[in-house]
């Protein structure tokens, strides 16, 4: 299957590649799918005193739109405040990356991660 | 270790173009003697081998009837057994159905693998709806039946026995000799899909009591759109046609045959048999040098399949951590697999890999190597070296491996499926 520019630029610059503390009480984890289903994808956020995403990092086991989808959304997300990020749908990043129908689930993943993100990172600060 | 940028070069100088063809399972080059041999049945030699009034077609059936033996005299079975087909597939559907049709009303059941071909597979599946049984037999870790299994799912019932030689995507090569014993004792016929096997390991359909045997032209060097199926004659072995007509091929199969394809086939074939010891030794020390190259540099990487008892130009490796796909994408100076080519499109791992009972996420980082005739070794260093520079990158890309690294058992984590 033949990739977009797009992913294949983020496949071969991942932009955030990494992790942040995870026991950090401002950084939010998110760690969805499976490995049995062939895509696990761990992101990170690390949000400001005044709510603001100040930085993301992220890990994916996954193919080349799994790992561009994750990519793409650490970039998305920086500077963003946590709500907004929580606003991020699938389409937008599968329509920019060009994926194939059968790839959309990796965009999906990535809607799931930055959620599962956020979430951590507000029951920490309960 | 030298330089990858110094094997490449070298590669280059040698003429080699990028990417390196490492998919010999899929398809093989066809050797130039094979397009040398085939050209003049083209242009000047282009007559119907089955126009008997001309010059033209007794010219063209003589080239038939030479290919014919020399297909056949790599499997020590007659010319008059060859039946040719378009490929491999073709000949296991004639070899399944063709045999269920025409001994269906004595017998209904059928006995197959897991791991089989998915053409074989399909066709039992028809088989099924048609109302027949069919016995899927699982193999153990290493890739292989067990022989007590095979001969338990034997019943008064069962026609049809049909089990591959050499696995496509894992390579292991299945007991043809003592399935062949069993069948033969219990009365059942014996089928194997050999497309991968013909050619590249000794096979004899006497001495393994083989009925029917699938050949494909185009895994031997040979062209695609060709391929055979061995009928025994003795005991006759008769099957129903899938495709009706003027009768060619003993009623078996008719339309006219392609005479350059089957003139390349039966070069193809001459040559594997000549030069079968040859290939061989040569995919085998570039598959130890693969591995052992590969084995020494990375860690936690798995071979598929049982070792000792499958055919070396097949090496399919787990890289685990890394999933298969996006390994295929940073190692995209190779061309490679990551299962059969029939079925890479989709997203469900390898359904064989799945019958060995490897897990489903080590099933995710497989690839398929390919080593054939004219693989070299500069192409075996290069792609061993591509592999070791960018396995450590994707390594850190995986949040699995930081997980195991960290002391993590992944299996204690509560994945959320989707």
């Amino acid at each position: 299957m033949a990739y977009s520019k797009k992913v294949i630029d983020h496949y071969e610059n991942p932009r955030n590649v990494g992790s942040l503390d995870k026991e950090d009480l401002t950084v939010g984890t998110g760690l969805v799918g499976a490995p049995s289903c062939g895509d696990v994808m761990k992101l990170q956020i690390k949000v400001s005193e005044q709510g603001i995403i100040e930085d993301a990092k992220f890990k994916t086991f996954g193919c080349g739109s799994a790992i561009a989808s994750s990519s793409l959304i650490t970039e998305w997300v920086k500077g963003k405040s946590v709500n907004d990020a929580g606003e991020i749908k699938n389409t937008e990043i599968a329509e920019y990356l060009s994926l194939p129908p059968v790839k959309i689930h990796c965009s999906l993943l990535a809607e799931d991660a930055i959620k599962a993100a956020i979430a951590d990172y507000k029951s920490k600060r309960k | 270790m030298i330089g990858i940028d110094v094997i490449k070069q070298e590669l280059i100088a040698l003429g080699k173009q990028l990417p390196i063809y490492l998919d010999y399972q899929a398809t093989t080059p066809t050797d130039p003697r094979v397009v040398e041999a085939m050209m003049p049945y083209f242009t000047t030699k282009f007559g119907n081998p089955h126009s008997r009034s001309h010059f033209y077609g007794w010219e063209a059936e003589e080239a038939v009837e030479l290919a014919r033996e020399n297909i056949a005299k790599v499997i020590n079975a007659e010319a008059k057994e060859i039946i040719f087909t378009s490929g491999a597939t073709e000949s296991n559907n004639l070899a399944i159905k063709g045999i269920a049709r025409f001994y269906g009303s004595k017998k209904r059941h059928i006995i197959t693998v897991l791991t089989e071909h998915k053409c074989v597979l399909d066709a039992c599946r028809h088989l099924e709806d048609d109302g027949f049984e069919v016995t899927y037999l699982p193999v153990e870790p290493n890739g292989l039946i067990n022989l007590e299994n095979l001969k338990n799912a034997i019943t008064d019932q069962t026609m049809l026995v049909s089990v591959m030689g050499v696995n496509n995507e894992i390579g292991v090569i299945q007991p043809l000799k003592e399935i062949g014993k069993i069948c033969r004792t219990r009365g059942v016929f014996f089928h194997t899909d050999i497309a991968q096997a013909y050619g590249k390991i000794p096979i004899d359909v006497n001495e393994y009591n083989i009925d029917l045997a699938s050949i494909s032209g185009h895994k031997i060097y040979g062209p695609k759109g060709i391929g055979a199926l061995y009928v025994r004659r003795k005991p006759r072995i008769r099957l129903t046609p899938i495709i009706n007509g003027g009768g060619q091929e003993r009623g078996m199969r008719s339309g006219t045959l392609p005479t350059p394809l089957i003139v390349g086939f039966g070069k193809a074939a001459e040559i594997a048999m000549l030069e079968m010891k040859k290939d061989y030794q040569h995919v085998k020390i570039l598959f130890d040098r693969f591995l052992e190259a590969i084995n020494k540099e990375i860690p936690e990487v798995y071979l598929n399949g049982d070792k000792e008892q499958r055919f070396p130009g097949n090496l399919n490796l787990s890289f685990s951590y890394v999933e298969g796909e996006s390994m295929i994408l940073a190692i995209k100076d190779l061309a490679v697999s990551s299962g059969s080519a029939c079925t890479s499109a989709s997203l469900e791992p390898s359904y064989v890999l799945r019958a060995l009972g490897v897990e489903e996420e080590l099933a995710h980082t497989s690839i398929r190597f390919g080593i054939g005739r004219f693989t070299i070794k500069e192409e075996i260093d290069y792609a061993v070296a591509l592999i070791i520079s960018k396995i450590n990158n994707l390594r850190e890309l995986s949040p699995l491996w930081e997980m195991v690294q960290e002391g993590i058992d992944l299996k204690q984590i509560k994945w959320s499926s989707h």
